[in-house]
């Protein structure tokens, strides 16, 4: 039976909303480590240095090959036995960094290259250097293209987080899971829980929105833009569907 | 003027033996050029001939893969003798390209930035001008342009000739010893070709060291102090305007000159 009053309950928990608070934290951790690693990864890849594009592509080879459960596992239980230990947060937050990183380098990377060649050349005929060309010219620009896959990868991120209650750190899932073990009021803690990650990731679109929008606003009198945008926002839509 | 009083003149550029491969396909096959301050040398031929490439190896845009190119008595990617690296770091060629200014064929505006901030970003982020020092000489190049009421506007908001005008300000922004211009008109819609020829023949008459590769015989004609005519890798045949223009010694000049007068 469907009992609404166990599910009103639930849904203010002190419990439960410091578990959405913690995913949260570790999403945004996770997300700010994967942004460092990716936009490193991204450059490396794009260099003319074999020694410096070789490491970046295994690196994203590796990740975005193995599934990110594996590498949690592994990084939280396997790594000890070379003697690294790391805690469990660290052990979340390291490993959803690097999975993540894998896939924003190839956002990155894929934002750089739509960059016109031609905004490199005038970059560096009036003597920029290539990270001053990178910084000044080609990354504000990359990051108009950037931005919705970005917002997407972070969508997807505080869902994928949940994965850490696997290495039993306690974010939402985690807390979720051990609420039921006692309360046994399975579908409505657990709607509970659904329904602070919609809240989550709903807060995040209309944010994503915000940043598209800045990020545009150098075009933001073009037809051309406004279609754009729209594209964007259906495909984000079938994405997160 | 005779060759005796030209060599008197500083040398702004000097290329040797410039040669330049792409893949099989072998672009430059030894150009030499040189350029007096305030010479203005104009380079026509044939498309494919490599007068673009010649042009993009001055500022090393794109490397020769022998012989060199020197700015100002200084050889561009190359280290000063007694230093331990043979070839110049990233940073030591972007201090030397700062020399050299450059427009291109398809304008290439920062298009993420104003007009304004187009034409400061080389002072205020390469030279390290102060932004009000920046923004003034901004405001009078753009003048300059005429573009004055224009410098809130993003490119996308702007006519391909007023981007081209845009871009040479930006360009002369750095103070260059010498303006590169690619096929600065080819992308332009007709109408629009007399404001740019306009600017750049303005330019020339104020002094400045120019090579300018186009296609506009007329332009060449009234600005040009030497026409070089491209063709296959290298400078077939080069004069005063009314030498090369008016009699041609070589056929293939002859063949190329009458095509172009004759579509003009």
């Amino acid at each position: 039976m469907w009992d609404w009053a166990s599910f009103l309950h639930y849904i203010h928990s002190p419990y439960l909303l410091t578990g959405a608070a913690i995913s949260l934290g570790l999403s945004v951790g996770a997300m700010l480590i994967g942004l460092i690693f990716g936009v490193i990864a991204a450059m490396m890849r794009m260099s003319e240095r074999r020694w410096l594009r070789l490491p970046a592509s295994g690196y994203v080879w590796l990740f975005r090959g193995t599934p990110v459960l594996v590498q949690l596992i592994i990084v939280y239980t396997g790594l000890p036995q070379l003697g690294i230990q790391l805690g469990v947060v660290a052990s979340a937050l390291i490993g959803l960094g690097l999975n993540e990183g894998a896939y924003l380098a190839e956002i990155i990377r894929s934002g750089v290259l739509a960059v016109p060649k031609g905004q490199f050349e005038a970059a560096r005929a009036i003597g920029m250097t290539w990270p001053k060309t990178m910084r000044v010219v080609v990354m504000p620009q990359a990051l108009r293209i950037i931005i919705p896959p970005l917002g997407n990868a972070f969508n997807g991120l505080m869902k994928t987080s949940s994965l850490a209650s696997v290495i039993s750190l306690e974010e939402l899932l985690r807390r979720t899971e051990l609420l039921v073990q006692v309360q046994f009021k399975v579908l409505e803690i657990f709607l509970v829980a659904a329904f602070y990650y919609l809240v989550l990731t709903t807060v995040w679109s209309v944010i994503q929105g915000w940043l598209e929008a800045y990020a545009s606003r150098s075009v933001a009198e073009d037809r051309t833009t406004r279609r754009t945008k729209l594209t964007a926002a259906v495909e984000s839509a079938v994405l997160s569907s | 003027m005779t060759q005796a009083v030209e060599d008197k003149r500083a040398v702004v550029v000097e290329a040797r033996g410039v040669h330049k491969h792409f893949g099989q396909n072998h672009v430059l096959k030894g150009v030499d050029l040189t350029v007096y301050k305030g010479e203005v040398v104009v380079i026509i031929g044939p498309s494919g001939g490599g007068k673009s490439t010649f042009l993009r190896t001055i500022n090393h845009l794109d490397r020769p893969d022998s012989g060199e190119v020197c700015i100002n008595g200084a050889a561009l990617g190359v280290s000063p003798k007694g230093s331990r690296r043979a070839t110049l770091s990233d940073a030591g060629l972007s201090r030397q390209r700062r020399q050299v200014g450059m427009v291109f064929q398809q304008f290439n505006l920062f298009s993420h930035m104003t007009a304004l901030e187009n034409v400061m970003c080389g002072p205020v982020q390469v030279l390290k001008t102060p932004r009000a020092v920046a923004q003034v000489d901004a405001k009078r190049l753009l003048a300059l342009v005429g573009l004055a009421d224009k410098e809130a506007s993003y490119p996308a908001q702007l006519s391909g000739g007023q981007q081209q005008r845009v871009a040479i300000a930006r360009a002369l922004a750095m103070h260059p010893a010498v303006m590169l211009f690619d096929e600065p008109t080819s992308a332009l819609d007709p109408e629009m070709v007399g404001e740019v020829l306009k600017v750049m023949l303005d330019l020339s008459e104020q002094g400045m060291t120019m090579v300018v590769v186009t296609h506009e015989v007329q332009f060449a004609r009234k600005a040009a102090d030497r026409i070089l005519f491209m063709e296959e890798g290298r400078i077939i045949e080069e004069g005063r305007p009314e030498e090369l223009m008016g009699n041609p010694r070589n056929e293939r000049t002859r063949n190329f000159l009458r095509m172009v007068m004759g579509e003009a």
